[in-house]
């Protein structure tokens, strides 16, 4: 999987409140969540994505409530992939479930700016910031996260599980 | 012999069929309860009906709309019947309607449907209040419920653990919420990350039920995936009541491995507060400087239980709600607010001036009933003070327990119980 994206930076304990705040919650429609994304740290965020951008941010990205809207209002916004020194672990499992790929580069200060652009290869293991030409390997993922990876996300792994146990919906 | 282990590593063990397991092994484990609310379900059941038609246990699913109910608006109504829908289309026996529900953490331990041994997964982060009856709860989102839903389990990564040692007793006026704000406080709120915090020590015997519910609820403020009590006699006077399905506790094993030890002494233990915007910003009360409210929220699936309510009455029985505080008082459950009603606790929070809602989610996360404007700053014994949690961007939550914030009701700006009681 490769992609590469224009960065929108932000700092650490980024919460799922911010990412998208409840009081928008009264619809699972993640399109319409999309155009409050990050609007209580950055009010320019919603209105100025393109397909393809990257977060990048600090330690604990994602943490607080188990929203997987959090994950669903930045993938539908166009977001491709979070880069973070690392995730909130419920975030981190939304994101995979959900098929947004994840980057956890351990803690430390990443030379990654805003409006930097990062070309990133999964399947290689490497991410490079094309504006500083610096690179970072990337930790491959555990064995049944691939699996649910490989299968396009839960939804569709679990269907796989459910037709090999001779499932009720195949 | 399998290798000496944690709680949290001899539950999943049991549940994925193994002898043993170890801190980071994948494993799939077999669930007890998978829990949704009416934020989380309507996604998860949309998404389950691309997997399957069935539900793996009609008994084994609870659905409690609680986060937007009694319905807040148009949208949140269809939300809910979505919710009420598929219960009935599934025949789900754990359906609470609004008049029966409760805060789904306060409404599951209450009507015995967690036990010690379970694993239990909720689509909502503080599923890890479960934790307090020697259970592995944790919260998960949408997808997993749904997957959970249809197959009955679910993956997991075994976690490290973290021993956090209670020693000595709680003073007057000092509670579980205090524990809980004093851990953060020393380990941040990625301290636990991808970790389980184990409490264990002497002084786990002097807390009660609801201090326990209350310390397990905030473990996901210290990013813990699960928090996790031994199971001892107030575990099972509390169960007894309660749980009638079989269960089978387990205990660690003396030897068990920690990646650290993190010892509190409840003895020295004084009111705390989490000052914004992170529940690890927590000093105790007396080191704060007059700090003028607008606004005290007494409840949520933190500290909505009939001994909070109890806390704050004894602090507002004859006293006044300062003229500049609206004060909120959210019974957790209908069987809270009853029992509130009977001790003449409600009488009380009338008279003092305060409001007294039916249980609801509402203002711990900026729902309804009680949404703060620009500049506006509550105490609330809610369990998160994130930048725009209850309300306006610019709003402030200071979190406390039961006691402090009745107090600084009663005194119109942040103070301690002793100051009022």
């Amino acid at each position: 999987m490769k992609f590469s994206g224009k960065v929108w930076r932000y700092g650490d304990n980024v919460d799922t409140d911010v990412i998208i705040p409840a009081r928008y919650l009264n619809t699972a429609d993640m399109r319409e969540l999309a155009v409050h994304a990050m609007e209580d740290i950055d009010p320019t965020f919603a209105g100025n994505v393109r397909q393809g951008d990257i977060i990048v941010a600090g330690k604990n990205f994602g943490c607080g409530s188990s929203r997987e809207h959090a994950p669903g209002a930045l993938k539908a916004a166009g977001i491709v992939c979070v880069v973070a020194e690392s995730f909130a672990r419920i975030f981190y499992r939304n994101a995979i479930n959900i098929g947004l790929p994840l980057i956890e580069l351990g803690e430390g200060d990443i030379n990654i700016k805003a409006g930097d652009t990062l070309a990133v290869d999964l399947d290689a293991g490497t991410l490079e910031n094309v504006s500083t030409g610096e690179t970072f390997a990337v930790p491959p993922l555990p064995g049944f996260i691939q699996e649910i990876a490989r299968s396009g996300g839960l939804v569709n792994y679990t269907r796989q599980l459910l037709a090999a146990k001779g499932g009720n919906h195949e | 012999m399998a290798r000496p282990m944690t709680m949290t590593e001899k539950i999943f063990a049991a549940h994925a069929g193994l002898s043993e397991v170890v801190p980071g092994q994948l494993i799939k484990a077999k669930l007890d309860v998978v829990l949704g609310n009416d934020i989380t379900a309507p996604p998860a059941i949309k998404e389950f009906e691309q997997m399957s038609d069935t539900v793996f246990d009609k008994d084994k699913i609870v659905l409690v709309p609680d986060h937007f109910t009694p319905n807040k608006d148009i949208k949140s109504a269809e939300m809910a019947k979505t919710v009420r829908e598929f219960a009935r289309r599934h025949n789900i026996t754990h359906y609470f309607e609004v008049g029966r529900m409760g805060i789904e953490h306060v409404l599951l331990p209450e009507q015995g449907l967690v036990a010690p041994g379970e694993v239990i997964i909720g689509a909502d982060s503080h599923t890890c209040t479960y934790g307090a009856l020697g259970a592995f709860a944790t919260g998960v989102g949408s997808t997993d419920m749904a997957a959970a839903m249809a197959t009955g389990e679910t993956w997991f990564k075994v976690p490290a653990s973290i021993k956090v040692e209670l020693t000595g007793r709680l003073s007057k006026w000092v509670s579980g919420k205090d524990v809980i704000l004093k851990l953060i406080g020393m380990i941040g709120v990625d301290g636990a990350r991808y970790q389980s915090l184990e409490f264990t020590g002497e002084g786990v015997a002097s807390l009660s039920m609801t201090d326990r519910l209350t310390i397990a609820n905030m473990a996901i403020e210290a990013g813990a995936k699960n928090g996790i009590f031994p199971v001892d006699d107030i575990t099972k006077q509390y169960l007894a009541r309660r749980v009638k399905k079989p269960y089978t506790p387990v205990a660690a094993d003396t030897d068990a491995e920690y990646v650290r030890t993190v010892t509190i002494n409840l003895d020295e233990l004084t009111p705390v507060v989490a000052l914004p915007h992170l529940p690890e910003n927590v000093r105790p009360v007396s080191d704060i400087q007059p700090t003028p409210i607008h606004q005290v929220v007494i409840g949520s699936c933190t500290n909505g239980r009939i001994e909070d309510l109890g806390q704050a009455a004894a602090i507002l029985e004859g006293r006044q709600v300062h003229q500049d505080v609206r004060a909120i008082i959210i019974p957790g459950s209908q069987d809270v607010y009853l029992e509130a009603v009977k001790l003449g606790y409600v009488e009380t929070f009338i008279k003092a001036g305060a409001v007294v809602s039916t249980p609801t989610c509402g203002p711990c996360l900026g729902g309804h009933m009680g949404i703060l404007a620009k500049g506006e700053r509550a105490v609330a014994t809610t369990n998160r003070n994130f930048r725009g949690r209850m309300g306006h961007v610019d709003s402030e939550v200071y979190l406390a327990s039961p006691a402090v914030a009745a107090a600084s009701a009663v005194l119109g700006r942040i103070a301690g119980p002793e100051e009022v009681a």
